[in-house]
């Protein structure tokens, strides 16, 4: 441990990549679900979504990686809590005071942040026993798998639901059927199952691609 | 100190609580102007939709003060009284009784004339819903309309906010042959309902769109009065 280790040693760069793929926070580790469903109507909440997720995670695993040393052991769930609490409530402030209409789409779920079991889970798990700057690399790639996921989910869900793509229609207005072609906007993908089917699907097709996921 | 003993719990709770409440004062204060603004311009946005005019949070404000031409505050009897129509909160005025009530009524010219825009707002399914609705000088036609929610079911309650909801309402209007007050009757298919009254609802809707319909007559009907002395 004494020895200096590069910042970005091997061992380092697989904090920040592993949770893209091999231990996928929501597709492995089935964490955030919840959130997942609710933002991914559109591509945009979804980045925003993800980036918000990412500054709470990357400085909640900092600060608790400082305080490690001396938060008491009987109340570190608490800690962690008012930790994750105050970081959401200054996300949640930031996005009303500088992007208002993305904040107004988010509405509560900047704030169910505080839920979301993958911060937690990370807390818990590796910033209560290492040093800051790994803390830092896993909870910006652990957000990273997060946003990765919600990325794909919400952009199937726009293209599929709505025919555009961050907000820009893509599918020629000429395709639909009330103008005269044959193409009809899927309505089921804007609504909540379609998240947790697309999920669903995101996971079966990168089972059967990564055999260390695959289970006997 | 033992890091396991009460003593240090408590005192580090304590410091953290008082930390961390004063970090989160500080930011909320620095960053209220920049948010009030944001209400602001979304409440000129939504009022200048509900006379047709489109905007974005950045032009807004510049066309609000050039169409806007007159705002005021009447009361129910119609007499007009002090207020600034643009402060007004209809959450806290709807809580009043009717003629204690203080109605903000907003003007705007536009290439047709001029228009009168009553705020409205109601209960929808799950949360309030609220809205503008703009009539022309004869305070009869509806010129446009303009309805927003809080958390009403998307693709079903939520529709309220679509144009495809909305436009439909330009041309009707809310008082009958005879005068009496009408307001919007939003039917399913199988209801009838006069034609210049009507407008469809949305199916899957049904709460939420009747609750705009009782909106509309509540508001409407505690502006009655303003509109039968502008009328004479």
């Amino acid at each position: 441990m004494s020895e200096k280790e590069a910042l970005f040693s091997k061992k380092n760069l697989k904090l920040l990549s592993d949770p893209l793929n091999d231990s996928n926070p929501i597709t492995v580790q089935v964490l955030g679900i919840c959130s997942a469903l609710a933002v991914t109507a559109q591509l945009k909440p979804a980045v925003v979504m993800s980036i918000s997720v990412m500054a709470v995670l990357g400085f909640a695993n900092v600060i608790i990686s400082l305080l490690r040393n001396t938060i008491p052991n009987r109340i570190r769930i608490i800690v962690q809590l008012v930790i994750i609490a105050a970081l959401v409530i200054l996300v949640d402030q930031v996005l009303k005071a500088f992007v208002y209409d993305v904040s107004k789409q988010l509405s509560v779920f900047v704030g169910l942040i505080i839920t979301n079991c993958i911060i937690m889970g990370r807390l818990e798990a590796f910033a209560l026993g290492n040093r800051p700057w790994q803390s830092f690399l896993d909870g910006v790639g652990n957000a990273a798998g997060y946003g990765v996921i919600l990325v794909i989910v919400g952009f199937f869900r726009e293209l599929l639901g709505s025919g555009s793509v961050w907000g820009y229609q893509v599918i020629p207005n000429s395709w639909y059927v009330v103008n005269g072609g044959f193409y009809e906007n899927n309505g089921m993908m804007i609504l909540p199952p379609m998240a947790l089917i697309t999920v669903g699907i995101i996971i079966w097709v990168q089972r059967s691609r990564n055999r260390k996921l695959i289970e006997n | 100190m033992d890091r396991n003993s009460n003593k240090y719990t408590f005192i580090y709770a304590s410091v953290m609580v008082i930390l961390v409440a004063a970090v989160l004062s500080i930011a909320a204060m620095s960053l209220k102007p920049f948010q009030k603004k944001n209400t602001e311009i979304e409440k000129k946005q939504n009022i200048l939709a509900s006379v047709n005019i489109a905007t974005t949070a950045k032009n807004a404000e510049e066309v609000y003060a050039q169409k806007i031409v007159n705002t005021y505050v009447v009361n129910s009897k119609g007499e007009q009284v002090e207020g600034n129509a643009f402060e007004i909160d209809l959450r806290v005025q709807k809580n009043k009784p009717v003629d204690q009530r203080l109605l903000p009524v907003f003007e705007c010219q536009t290439e047709e004339g001029l228009k009168y825009i009553f705020p409205l707002r109601g209960a929808g399914l799950w949360g309030p819903i609220w809205g503008y609705i703009a009539l022309n000088e004869d305070l009869n036609t509806i010129y446009g309309a303009n309805f927003d929610h809080q958390g009403e079911t998307p693709g079903l309650g939520a529709e309220i906010s679509t144009p495809a909801f909305q436009d439909p309402f330009r041309g009707k209007t809310i008082f009958d042959a005879a005068g009496n007050l009408v307001s919007i009757i939003v039917a399913k298919a199988n209801e009838s309902a006069p034609a210049e009254h009507r407008v469809d609802a949305i199916s899957g809707g049904t709460i939420t769109s009747k609750g705009l319909e009782q909106m509309l007559l509540d508001d409407l009907k505690s502006y009655q009065n303003f509109i039968t002395r502008k009328k004479s």
